[in-house]
């Protein structure tokens, strides 16, 4: 319908443009299907009046003058003014600084006076090849990354399989489950923290009760990775449950209906019936997630500052300490790069299959 | 006699038979029951696990120090070892946070819905060839670590537009200070990096709109500008519920712009995050209970947005 509508208004512009004679009926038509723009309205009626010339001058003056219409007209043109400036302004702020970014992680610049671009290198990158914190900051980001996706995505599905049948109060606990990620890194860290505490917190004290611990979740190097990763997943297992829900209420109830009347049980039905369906949920979760996890920082400078505890330091972690706190501008850009570089490896190829499947 | 025994036999037979099914009828429904048992269990279970961190902030936060050691940490504080100064002092620490916040979270909000919103009706509007790259940029944008773009952004605001000084005509004005140049600062750029999640949500919305009634309202002689007032803002609007509950929330919780362009704590222009990220911190060890009772308050706002429109915040969430 859109389309044969797009091609009834196609074809009345191309008349309106292109057939010099007859002002009257074109003129009509063109103000029409222009919609009133202004552009469409004033040449409208220009065609009207010149028409009644009708010498070789005004006829080329008006093809030159119907060339420009045509691509007034086209439809990038008119929705520019719509999607352009938004486009500008998130353009300048996110791909123009990309691009910066990469011109001052060429340089040396270290903090003194001003960003000098005359002699650019790529010695950051060699310099952070070798250096062995970048080595294991690159080790405890893939940790984080695989633990807590992973985790992530179980947990959710769970959470997702438990409501999505008949429950009573479903909604609530929807909203219970979802909570924390309503809250801010700062505030989830504090609590955390709090829930950490080795003489007074909760996680201590449970455990203590059963004889176990007291541990140093917070501070021990072995330990604090799967402490952050355990809050982590708190903070955003209800984002993944959102997600499935989602698809498993786009299933039709008469799949649930067959599989019971085969005789399946639940277990089964859901492992051979309804996960499958599943998988597109389940990729678009572990892009954001596993990029989520590339740029955690707040959470981390909320608990120790600049500087995480060894075994938590992170690529994001290690890029804004050596910027602002170290003042290695150039060197902090470098790593902001390697960051970058990770998570387009995510998005593209994201990207490309949502394309390709008509998705975008 | 026989035949009577035989049949009264066969009428036992008959209702052990019958027995036999109700008891399966039964087994049924007592395993039907345990499993919804076994599945509120579980519900509930999850409950405590994702409250508990929430239950024992807000129990703690009443506490004196002293309290603090000695209950448990999860219990509430004995009528000796409660008080609400915590509350108190973490309000008064907060409250300059909290305009700041407010003070370009709600611009930048609205900017952002706005924007995206048209930014989605003129992508969605049209079909040229260009549109799916366009589409590209503005999906990858909602991704892009903010890492990647810290270093000349601050370049950008501290060296090359310093606005403090361009306004500097502003701050003899009534209502308006030196730090309302960084609001502004964060209201751009808080705006700039909310336009793509915007755009994409609106959309979403968008694709699934009826095109027929906006093309005969073009073919009618309707501009692009009089369809996108009179019929798409006005049908968008439970969009625009969503965006504004679920960017108001992002933009309320971030803190790495925070931490980059405000830089200071004691700024005056410091964001309720930011504020909140030294609060409480002492030689001889953190104030828990401060701690708890500014995390709170500083959730305040985001907290009651959410409790009270759970169901557009999950919507927001699932782009």
């Amino acid at each position: 319908m859109r389309d044969e509508l797009r091609a009834v208004v196609e074809r009345w512009r191309d008349r309106g443009t292109e057939t010099g004679g007859d002002g009257a009926a074109d003129g009509d038509g063109a103000t029409k299907t222009d919609g009133g723009t202004e552009t469409g309205g004033d040449t409208a009626t220009d065609g009207g009046t010149e028409t009644g010339g009708d010498t070789a001058t005004t006829g080329e003056f008006r093809s030159e003058r119907s060339r420009i219409r045509r691509i007034l007209d086209r439809d990038i043109v008119q929705s520019a003014p719509f999607w352009l400036p938004p486009f500008l302004l998130m353009g300048f702020f996110v791909y123009a600084a990309i691009g910066w970014n990469f011109a001052i992680s060429l340089t040396d610049y270290a903090g003194f006076g001003s960003i000098d671009y005359s002699e650019l290198g790529f010695e950051n990158y060699r310099a952070m090849l070798s250096d062995p914190a970048m080595w294991e900051a690159t080790r405890n980001t893939f940790a984080l990354l695989v633990g807590f996706t992973l985790v992530c995505l179980v947990v959710g599905l769970v959470l997702a399989i438990l409501l999505d049948r008949e429950v009573r109060f479903g909604r609530t606990f929807r909203t219970i489950y979802l909570l924390p990620m309503s809250l801010s890194f700062i505030v989830t860290a504090q609590f955390w923290m709090w829930m950490y505490n080795f003489n007074f917190g909760i996680v201590n004290q449970t455990l203590g009760a059963f004889g176990l611990g007291p541990y140093s979740w917070l501070g021990n190097p072995q330990l604090v990775l799967g402490s952050v990763i355990f809050a982590l997943v708190w903070q955003f297992s209800g984002y993944t449950m959102v997600v499935y829900l989602a698809a498993l209420r786009a299933i039709p109830n008469d799949q649930y209906e067959a599989a019971k009347v085969d005789g399946a049980s639940t277990l089964r039905m859901y492992r051979r019936v309804i996960v499958p369906q599943l998988k597109p949920a389940m990729v678009s979760a572990s892009v954001v997630l596993v990029l989520f996890a590339l740029k955690a920082f707040d959470f981390l400078y909320a608990i120790w500052g600049y500087r995480p505890r060894r075994g938590a330091d992170i690529l994001a972690t290690k890029m804004i300490r050596e910027a602002f706190n170290k003042q290695e501008w150039a060197y902090a850009s470098s790593i902001a790069i390697l960051l970058f570089a990770l998570s387009l490896a995510v998005i593209a190829p994201y990207l490309y299959q949502q394309h390709r499947q008509g998705n975008l | 006699m026989s035949r009577e025994t035989a049949t009264s036999d066969s009428v036992a037979d008959r209702e052990t038979a019958s027995d036999d099914r109700s008891d399966g009828r039964i087994d049924r429904r007592t395993l039907a029951s345990v499993r919804r048992v076994g599945l509120y269990a579980a519900l509930l279970g999850l409950v405590a696990f994702y409250l508990v961190p929430v239950e024992t902030g807000l129990v703690t936060s009443f506490k004196t120090s002293e309290a603090v050691r000695t209950t448990l940490p999860f219990l509430p504080p004995g009528p000796g070892g409660a008080t609400i100064e915590k509350w108190q002092f973490a309000f008064g620490a907060l409250s300059n946070g909290m305009v700041n916040s407010m003070l370009f979270t709600v611009p930048s909000t609205l900017l952002c819905a706005i924007l995206g919103s048209m930014a989605a009706y003129g992508l969605t509007l049209v079909d040229w060839r260009g549109q799916v790259a366009v589409l590209a940029l503005f999906i990858a944008g909602i991704f892009i670590p903010y890492q990647a773009v810290i270093i000349p952004l601050t370049e950008f605001w501290s060296v090359w537009v310093e606005l403090d000084e361009r306004l500097a005509f502003l701050w003899a004005l009534p209502l308006l200070e030196e730090h309302h140049a960084t609001i502004l600062e964060l209201i751009v750029t808080h705006t700039a990096y909310g336009i793509p999640i915007c755009t994409i949500l609106f959309r979403a919305q968008y694709q699934t709109m009826s095109w027929e009634m906006i093309e005969a309202a073009r073919l009618d002689g309707a501009s692009l500008w009089r369809v996108y007032r009179r019929i798409v803002l006005p049908l968008s609007v439970p969009m625009f519920a969503v965006v504004f509950i679920f960017q108001f929330t992002q933009v309320w919780n971030e803190f790495l712009f925070s931490l980059t362009i405000i830089r200071s704590v004691s700024d005056p222009a410091a964001s309720v995050t930011l504020i909140l990220s030294g609060l409480g911190e002492a030689l001889e060890g953190v104030d828990f209970p401060l701690r708890m009772a500014g995390a709170f308050v500083s959730a305040l706002p985001t907290l009651i947005v959410y409790v009270l429109f759970s169901d557009q915040f999950a919507e927001g969430v699932r782009v």
